[in-house]
């Protein structure tokens, strides 16, 4: 009895010990990952020079030149063009689904939102390469535009970062508390003008969030945007001209880089990442607030 | 409809509820004639949700109505040719990848939430700490995890362009998505069945094992499908770690996923109508995968 009681403990104690192993596994992710990147980007990014690798506006690896500020703009505008797009219809959405939104109307709308994160970039990309492309083109003629744009990146990404800000903002919008709103139509407003003078800006933690988290998402998009960008490693000339993001610098030439080019290139990877932390702490300490 | 899954539906949407300032549609409209700003936002509201829902009906019919035509039998031949562009193997492989990479990861993210849930104490900096790197881990953008899997299992780890690479890669991508969802699913389980399991002297490991665990199925498997999802529609991640070479790939093999695949086709330009009905299969897994977790999310609230 007192052996088997023994054996007991024991075998508590080590599923104790590989469950904590299991625990650990995510902090040894993120340890290797930084560990790895940084070992190989950053000795590039001092051979060349932090300074003229991140303000450089020339990009031509069979020169050995490596300066990667066009494609950081590149990301900041496209992102930017995103955002300006795609935050409206986002808010406006995940109002309407809180607020506006009959209960059969519910079942189609919100499944569909659901449906648009599920779809895959790749077929975003497509849908961009014979869509929107064309479309942009057409726009742009009499500019003298391209097809391949920032504008078609911008619509691209603004549908892919839309359902991301509708899942977080509908949550935070409902759990705005019901006194609110009601309170607001006791004082005799309207139910559009309680929604949005009362429960709206009572969730303004949420919505920030929202937008943080799909200001990541569309940095970090990859496929879609580099299947629309045209993809110029050249400083951005307008919203109808090609642009390169850092991410798409990195799929781009990686198949073929070595030795300098290739460090270089992960110390465009090392860029990204840091700039993807910092957006990552903005949201993880807004959604602090929120629960504060 | 009967009144109970009425009062359910309603708690669901949050619309308001029926009361005795019950308001008609042509009351309504009355009072809009007195605030056109609210009418007007009323408007505006309910057209951004229908510009969503129609550039996802665009889409779906757009790319349906022209990939379907496209699908033909030797598309779904076993070898891949650059005449036939048969996506088959790049089925296959897309299967053996996502079950590699949920061999790895869920294992590991189920007990990591089980140490979080069930056996951490309240405050414990180990806790905090996963807290914070799992945030991290599902903030970093794929290319990310792409590279980082070039440079440690492809090239430190000497497993070149394989798919055990790409594996491995998926696998830590979609382990903070497992973590979180078991965490979620065995917080709901309501603390009586671990108080009923103790009352009746079964140890901690017996209680989460046999009582815990499977009352959290449902969650856990609605996280489970949303990673099948990201592992079926993952590009950037793949590209540098299990290659792309189109053939029905081993453990230590290079090759492509059907995503990695769709890819090639639609940027070389060559192949826009095969491309049209990879697509078509992609956006159907698509469908199925979220269909599979809808179904699998009623279930929980139903059980509740």
């Amino acid at each position: 009895m007192e052996q088997n009681y023994q054996k007991k403990a024991r075998r508590e104690k080590t599923m104790e010990i590989v469950f904590l192993a299991a625990a650990c596994v995510s902090i040894l992710c993120v340890l290797l990952i930084c560990l790895f990147l940084l070992a190989n980007g950053l000795p590039a990014m001092v051979e060349i020079g932090p300074l003229k690798f991140l303000s450089g506006k020339t990009w031509k690896p069979g020169a050995d030149i490596y300066g990667i500020f066009p494609m950081i703009l590149g990301s900041i505008f496209v992102t930017a063009g995103a955002l300006i797009l795609g935050v409206p219809i986002a808010l406006l959405t995940a109002i309407q689904l809180s607020f506006f939104c009959p209960e059969r109307l519910y079942r189609v709308i919100k499944p569909a939102v659901e449906l648009l994160a599920g779809i895959p970039s790749v077929v975003y990309g497509f849908f961009g390469i014979v869509v929107l492309v064309p479309f942009v083109r057409a726009l742009g003629e009499p500019w003298d535009g391209s097809g391949n744009s920032m504008l078609t990146a911008s619509i691209l990404l603004a549908i892919m970062i839309l359902p991301t800000i509708v899942g977080v903002v509908e949550p935070a919008l409902r759990a705005v508390p019901r006194s609110y709103y009601e309170g607001a139509l006791a004082l005799g407003a309207t139910h559009e003008r309680s929604v949005y003078t009362a429960v709206v800006p009572a969730a303004s933690s949420g919505i920030l969030a929202g937008i943080v988290l799909g200001i990541g998402r569309a940095m970090g998009e990859t496929m879609a945007v580099i299947m629309v960008a045209g993809n110029q490693a050249r400083m951005p000339k307008g919203i109808l001209q090609g642009i390169r993001t850092l991410t798409g610098n990195i799929v781009i030439e990686m198949g073929y880089a070595a030795g300098l080019h290739r460090e270089a290139l992960i110390a465009t990877g090392v860029v990204l990442f840091v700039f993807i932390l910092l957006i990552n702490l903005s949201f993880s300490a807004l959604k602090r607030r929120k629960k504060a | 409809m009967t009144n109970d899954s009425l009062k359910r539906g309603k708690q669901q949407t949050g619309a308001p509820e029926k009361g005795i300032n019950t308001v008609s549609f042509a009351d309504r409209m009355r009072t809009y004639r007195h605030h056109p700003g609210s009418f007007l936002l009323f408007l505006v509201t309910n057209a951004a949700a229908c510009v969503t829902v129609l550039v996802l009906g665009f889409l779906l019919v757009y790319i349906l109505g022209n990939g379907i035509p496209n699908l033909r039998p030797e598309m779904f031949s076993l070898t891949y040719t650059s005449d036939n562009q048969s996506m088959l193997p790049a089925i296959i492989n897309t299967c053996t990848m996502t079950l590699l990479s949920l061999l790895v990861a869920v294992p590991v993210g189920i007990g990591s939430a089980i140490y979080l849930v069930e056996y951490a104490k309240k405050g414990s900096r180990v806790v905090g700490l996963v807290r914070v790197t799992t945030e991290t881990l599902s903030g970093i953008p794929s290319i990310v995890y792409g590279l980082f899997g070039m440079l440690f299992f492809s090239n430190t780890l000497h497993f070149g362009y394989s798919m055990l690479s790409g594996a491995l890669t998926l696998a830590i991508m979609i382990l903070p998505l497992i973590m979180r969802t078991t965490e979620e699913a065995l917080l709901s389980v309501p603390d009586m069945y671990r108080e009923g399991s103790f009352g009746l002297g079964a140890g901690r490991l017996r209680t989460v094992m046999c009582i815990v665990l499977p009352t959290a199925v449902p969650g856990i498997l609605s996280g489970i499908i949303l990673a099948i999802g990201r592992i079926v529609g993952e590009t950037a991640a793949l590209m540098y770690t299990s290659g792309t070479v189109a053939r029905i790939a081993g453990l230590f093999d290079s090759g492509s996923t059907l995503a990695l695949h769709m890819y090639k086709q639609a940027s070389e330009g060559l192949y826009t109508e095969q491309a049209y009905a990879t697509s078509v299969v992609l956006l159907v897994l698509a469908l199925i995968i979220n269909f599979a977790s809808s179904q699998v999310a009623k279930k929980i609230t139903k059980g509740r």
